[in-house]
């Protein structure tokens, strides 16, 4: 049988067909695994995962998955991880109905030659710089998975560039009922 | 009160109302074990872990109670990872008890460690690592309440030995709420609308059929299932999963579906313009090549498990609930479909035209292992459960073995583990010692778990086994004959090695054999006197008979194949 590995998957960010499930979980030890071998046995493809204690109670975390609703139909993945016992409530945003945040870090090297066109760079997509020491900078980008996507493509042109992204949370847009605003 | 871990451990089974645990005890489990000699709770010492978890599965499906087993860490607990994951197949709720090494040991390789918890995610409804004492009883109680409601299934709790050790101060989860499973929801309300979309479905009908699969026997819902089919006079057809919940001796009845369904059964399904589908999940041995299977049909999916929706077939309505609710409710609003006068005409010429047959056997043998089977029935008590392992001979006993009681089947669908039948058996017979408990078994089946019947002697477990000796891997020498041109790869076993009657009798059991007509009478005649040990039966029968009818793999229902002696007029 040819299960897709989980996390794999093209490296674009920004998947035709993903979904997000933002998705409460018991802060038990183990429940990652078990939503990570969930994903894996069942053939479901992860683009990105992320986890935090959630905003309310101790208890709980909030797992903000972005899945690719081709690998399997959405209720599918929905009606499996709503089995798991420690999974409290899954909330489904369309990509449409979310406001999207991701983080990126980037360590760049740096030199006489390559300074201002790499200020330009990160003047252009609103990134600061939060780090420095003679020889590189570290700078950071919170902003859209698209606008990650372009910075992260912009910063291939420069040498030796080590870069994290931390993969998206979301919430609901507000008033979803009004057509959607292009992202700032 | 102040309790050890492991006094409240039993005393907590004891509150679930267990009488009957299946076990093997080991280093990290031992302090568990003391108290239970205090307890009212019957240990059953098994041979093996694989018994104790098969014993607690064939007392759950006879009993339509939790099975409870209970392991040492590490190479016990792993002995036990084939019944979780064949309850887990077949929807059986389990609770399963694995000693652990201590806290301070866990990730430390200590002896006889083993993640359990982590090898048996994927293969548990829910498991727990129990981290104190004091979690215990709501380890326990939520163990029991998620293993017996919404889909059942197997749980596992894991119990460090100190955490056995350690004191905790009595208490016990007064009520749900206290169990901590806020993630837990099995009953959802049900769907009004869905239901009048389910009537609309029935009423527009003209050739439906009732595809029962194993969820009506876990909702208890026989009863309803009766009472719904004799109202609309629509065809019965039960899954492997679910013979037991039809009488078979009902006219409505067609038999079993599927790779070696009845020609009827199948051929109303493929045929069909609406399936209402009660606890099935289309599994591939129900449904041929999914493409091909039952084109013309609507589908109502009824089922406690959401999730079940559209993973293999999309339905045109689904409704989330429990099948005695969902019938009551289509019964409430008097659904009720077309005249099926034509449809039954047409459903009765292939009952008539391709009815499940073998050939007569020869008077001095070889016997025919559906005779066998027959002859065996025919003389068991009304209620008597039949357990079987997994091959021709379990094909065999679902096809020829009339059902007609919920709960009386026991067998390894999903799974289909070898070596289920002689400790499902005895588990069985452990729950229900008031019936006949008949084990039909292949020769290979038998030689993976027939140590049992020492435990079964040992504790006074009287079961009956017939052993269906084809000397043969018979299911997968059928493959070969017929899909691999005969050419047969490692599939003989031998009728005569192992000297079952020997072996029988070795392990405290009468043993018996018979190669011709006359001795099977005979021997099934003295096997129904005898109620204080188990009988083994060594039946002689014909390596070459196959099963049939049977869908090839991947292949269409449309192109079953029928009896030899059936073939050459319409197929
Ligand atoms: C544990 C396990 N191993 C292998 C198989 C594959 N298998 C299915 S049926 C079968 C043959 C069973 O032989 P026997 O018990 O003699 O039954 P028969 O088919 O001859 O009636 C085998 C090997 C299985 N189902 N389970
Ligand atoms: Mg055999």
């Amino acid at each position: 049988m040819n299960v897709p590995e989980p996390f794999a998957g093209e490296s674009t960010h920004s998947p035709v067909r993903h979904h997000i499930l933002s998705v409460l979980v018991e802060n038990k030890s183990g429940v990652l695994a078990r939503i990570a071998g969930l994903f894996a046995r069942r053939g479901f493809n992860i683009y990105s995962l992320a986890v935090a204690p959630s905003e309310s109670h101790a208890r709980y975390s909030r797992v903000t998955i972005v899945v690719d609703a081709e690998s399997a139909p959405l209720e599918q993945i929905v009606g499996q991880l709503d089995k798991l016992v420690n999974v409290v409530d899954i909330t489904d945003i369309a990509p449409r109905e979310a406001v999207e945040r991701e983080l990126l870090l980037a360590t760049i090297k740096t030199d006489v030659a390559n300074r201002t066109p790499l200020l330009d760079t990160l003047g252009n997509a609103g990134a600061a710089i939060v780090d420095v020491d003679p020889g590189a900078v570290t700078v950071m980008l919170a902003g859209t998975p698209s606008a990650c996507d372009d910075l992260e493509r912009a910063l291939e042109a420069f040498a030796e560039v080590e870069l994290h992204r931390t993969g998206r949370v979301a919430l609901p847009r507000l008033g979803r009922s009004t057509p959607t605003t292009p992202e700032p | 009160m102040e309790l050890t871990g492991a006094q409240a451990l039993i005393k907590s089974l004891e509150q679930q109302g267990v009488d009957t645990v299946f076990g093997l005890p080991g280093g990290a489990i031992l302090p568990v074990y003391d108290p239970l000699l205090d307890s009212s709770i019957r240990h059953i010492l098994v041979r093996h872990e694989q018994g104790a978890g098969h014993m607690a599965e064939g007392y759950a499906m006879a009993t339509g109670r939790a099975g409870v087993a209970m392991v040492t860490s590490g190479p016990g607990a792993t002995n036990i990872v084939t019944p979780i994951t064949n309850a887990h197949m077949d929807s059986t709720p389990l609770v399963v008890i694995t000693g652990q090494v201590a806290t301070s040991s866990i990730g430390l390789d200590a002896f006889q460690e083993c993640d359990i918890t982590g090898i048996t995610m994927g293969v548990t409804k829910h498991n727990f690592l129990v981290q104190s004492a004091h979690e215990l009883p709501r380890a326990v109680a939520a163990a029991f309440h998620l293993a017996t409601t919404g889909r059942p299934g197997p749980v596992l709790i894991d119990v460090p030995k100190d955490v056995a050790q350690s004191t905790m101060e009595w208490w016990y989860p007064s009520g749900i709420e206290e169990l901590g499973l806020p993630g837990y929801r099995p009953t959802v309300e049900l769907d009004e609308s869905a239901v009048a979309r389910c009537v609309a479905l029935i009423e527009s009908s003209e050739r439906p059929v009732l595809y029962v699969g194993g969820g009506t026997l876990k909702s208890r819902a026989t009863a309803e299932l009766l009472a719904f089919a004799e109202r609309t006079r629509i065809p019965v057809v039960t899954t492997l999963m679910a013979r037991g919940a039809f009488p078979d001796s009902h006219d409505q009845h067609l038999g079993m579906p599927g790779m070696h369904g009845v020609y009827a059964a199948v051929t109303a399904i493929q045929r069909a313009d609406l399936l209402i589908t009660l606890g099935a999940r289309f599994d591939d041995r129900v449904t041929g090549k999914i493409a091909a299977f039952a084109p013309d049909a609507k589908v109502i999916h009824v089922d406690i498990d959401r999730a079940e929706f559209g993973k293999i077939r999309r339905p045109d309505v689904a409704l989330q609930t429990d099948v005695a609710t969902a019938l009551r409710a289509f019964d409430a609003a008097g659904a009720r479909p077309r005249n099926l006068d034509g449809w039954w005409r047409e459903i009765r010429s292939w009952q008539a035209s391709y009815p499940l047959t073998y050939d007569e056997p020869e008077v001095d043998g070889p016997l025919r292992p559906q005779h066998v089977i027959e002859s065996i029935a025919r003389t068991a008590p009304a209620g008597t459960i039949v357990a079987s392992g997994v091959g021709q001979h379990q094909m065999w006993t679902a096809q020829h073995w009339p059902f007609e009681e919920p709960n009386t089947w026991v067998n390894s669908g999903g799974a289909g583990t070898m070596g289920f039948g002689v400790p499902a058996a005895i588990g069985a017979k452990a729950g229900r010692p008031d019936r006949t408990v008949w084990c039909i078994d292949g020769d290979g089946c038998f030689q993976m778990t027939a140590q049992e019947l020492v435990t079964a002697r040992s504790e006074g477990i009287p079961i009956k086994v017939a052993i269906l000796n084809n000397a043969y891997l018979g299911m997968v020498r059928q493959w070969q004959e017929m899909f691999y041109d005969e050419r047969y790869s490692e599939v003989y076993l031998s009728p005569d090695l192992p000297d079952y009657v020997k072996w029988a009798e070795a392990m405290g059991c009468v043993g018996l054999r018979a190669t011709n007509v006359k001795e099977m009478n005979d021997v099934i005649d003295e096997a129904n006197t005898i109620n204080d040990v188990p009988v083994v039966i060594d039946f002689r029968t014909d390596s070459a008979e196959k099963v049939f009818p049977m869908v090839p793999a991947g292949v269409s229902n449309d192109d079953i194949l029928v009896h030899p002696s059936q073939r050459g007029g319409a197929r």
